[in-house]
């Protein structure tokens, strides 16, 4: 590797990391937990049949699984400026993530709360809980648990989904990477490295999962 | 005796096939009584829809002096109902992300609003009743099928229920098993607890219960004091069922 190659992976280094740290990282996460909180609503709602909220859950996990999330991009931060909706750049990627994560992390938690045993419910109701109180303390706990490792698997796609938020002006790490290869011009050294640092960062997530699952196997089952 | 329940004309069908073809069943408080039969004989269903477990096509249940209409009770009605009774499932169902101690805390915390100091003194002294107090820390994976279903008796009767229904309590047990479940059974009949059992243990129908229902194909085909019915069975179909079971 030329000297002058070294120099620059060294220097864009920080340069990469910074707005991974400051951008990707913070979409990842406000994303990822309003997606977690649609979700849990959107999968309790169909698990429980609620009348129309239902059909409407339903449309929303088909329309976001069937349209690329590129497009929904598009669409919030291209498309509604011209009814009038202006949104920055971040709030939009973020509007756009957890909405499009809600969708697919729902049907995980929906499986696991499906998975729980029907007697777990009806234990509560016999030592007099509620339907509420009985899914609040006993069921979701336990989907919550079944659901953990597909959740996860959501939180690290996401992680690398958010370079697609380069397409709407956000400045996070791949969009760094961008600017410094229009500038150098070193595309295979510097598109490896952002991919290593995306690796780096998903490694991370992976040790948090294990362990996330060892603490929630105290139960057993 | 004072009458506790009293169930007519309870109807109940699954997909076009009728389970329950209008059986009545009386308990007096203090009883014990074992509800027996051949599988599908519609036993469970009964002790189900008793408890709202299952919605009844039609009956009217009268309980502790208050009468519920089987098919359209409200789920408030039904939540304070459930606040009187105990049910023990066949598989125990014991909340699996629960210990021992959080069994039979979690309906005196959340459904009772006892507090919670109150609620574990209440909630140990029910497991040593069922002879588990050493085992209050352990999750059920962590406990043997007797072990569990004592715990679930002990979470049944923690909040002093007026009855205690049990289903096929020690079907999912082996012999061994099975006797430490009973004699916790046992212990609580003597107690003067009411109970209602539906049950494939003869031998303990004949020994603890003071009354047994025999039914089939939906309906009860005849019922009488334990002693009499083991010995002296009026009904012909009985007796082809006691010789059945009885391995005579």
């Amino acid at each position: 590797m030329s000297e002058r190659l070294a120099g620059i992976l060294l220097d864009s280094l920080p340069k990469i990391i910074i707005p991974g740290l400051t951008v990707t990282i913070p979409l990842t996460l406000i994303s990822f937990a309003l997606a977690l909180v649609i979700a849990v609503i959107t999968a309790l709602i169909r698990f429980a049949h609620v009348p129309v909220l239902e059909q409407l859950a339903r449309f929303y996990v088909w329309f976001i699984r069937g349209t690329p999330v590129l497009v929904q991009l598009f669409v919030v931060f291209y498309g509604l400026p011209s009814v009038g909706i202006l949104i920055d750049p971040f709030p939009a990627a973020v509007i756009c993530f957890s909405i499009n994560e809600g969708a697919y992390c729902s049907e995980s938690i929906r499986a696991a709360l499906e998975s729980v045993p029907s007697g777990q419910l009806e234990a509560g109701y016999c030592v007099g809980m509620t339907y509420l109180q009985t899914m609040r303390r006993i069921v979701l706990p336990q989907a919550m648990r079944t659901a953990f490792p597909p959740l996860f698997n959501s939180l690290i796609s996401l992680v690398k989904d958010t370079s697609l938020a380069a397409n709407i002006t956000v400045t996070e790490m791949f969009m760094a990477t961008q600017r410094i290869v229009s500038r150098v011009y070193e595309p295979l050294a510097l598109y490896i490295e952002v991919a290593l640092v995306y690796l780096l960062f998903c490694t991370v997530l992976t040790r948090v999962q294990r362990w996330g699952e060892k603490k929630l196997n105290t139960y057993g089952i | 005796m004072e009458e506790m329940l009293k169930i007519t004309g309870i109807r109940k069908s699954f997909d076009g096939t009728e389970v329950l073809r209008g059986v009545d069943l009386t308990v007096c408080r203090g009883e014990v009584v074992s509800i027996i039969g051949p599988s599908g004989s519609g036993k469970t269903t009964l002790l189900r829809c008793a408890n709202f477990l299952e919605r009844a096509d039609a009956g009217t249940m009268v309980f502790d002096g208050k009468t519920y209409d089987l098919a359209h009770a409200r789920t408030k009605e039904i939540n304070d109902l459930r606040r009187c009774t105990g049910f023990v499932f066949q598989n125990y169902n014991l909340f699996r992300n629960k210990t021992a101690l959080q069994n039979v805390t979690e309906g005196l915390v959340t459904a009772r609003k006892v507090p919670k100091a109150e609620a574990e003194q209440t909630a140990r002294a029910a497991l040593a009743r069922v002879g588990m107090e050493n085992r209050a820390d352990a999750y059920p994976s962590q406990l043997s099928g007797g072990q569990q279903q004592r715990v679930a008796i002990a979470r049944a009767i923690a909040f002093e229920p007026e009855i205690l229904y049990f289903d096929e309590p020690t079907s999912a047990l082996d012999p061994e098993l099975t006797g430490e479940v009973l004699a916790v059974m046992r212990d609580l009949a003597n107690d003067g607890m009411t109970m209602v059992v539906v049950t494939h243990e003869m031998g303990f129908a004949r020994s603890v219960s003071s009354r047994v229902v025999f039914m089939e194909n939906g309906v009860e085909v005849e019922q009488a004091p334990a002693r009499e019915f083991f010995e002296n069975p009026k009904q012909e179909r009985t007796r082809a069922f006691l010789r059945l079971v009885q391995g005579e």
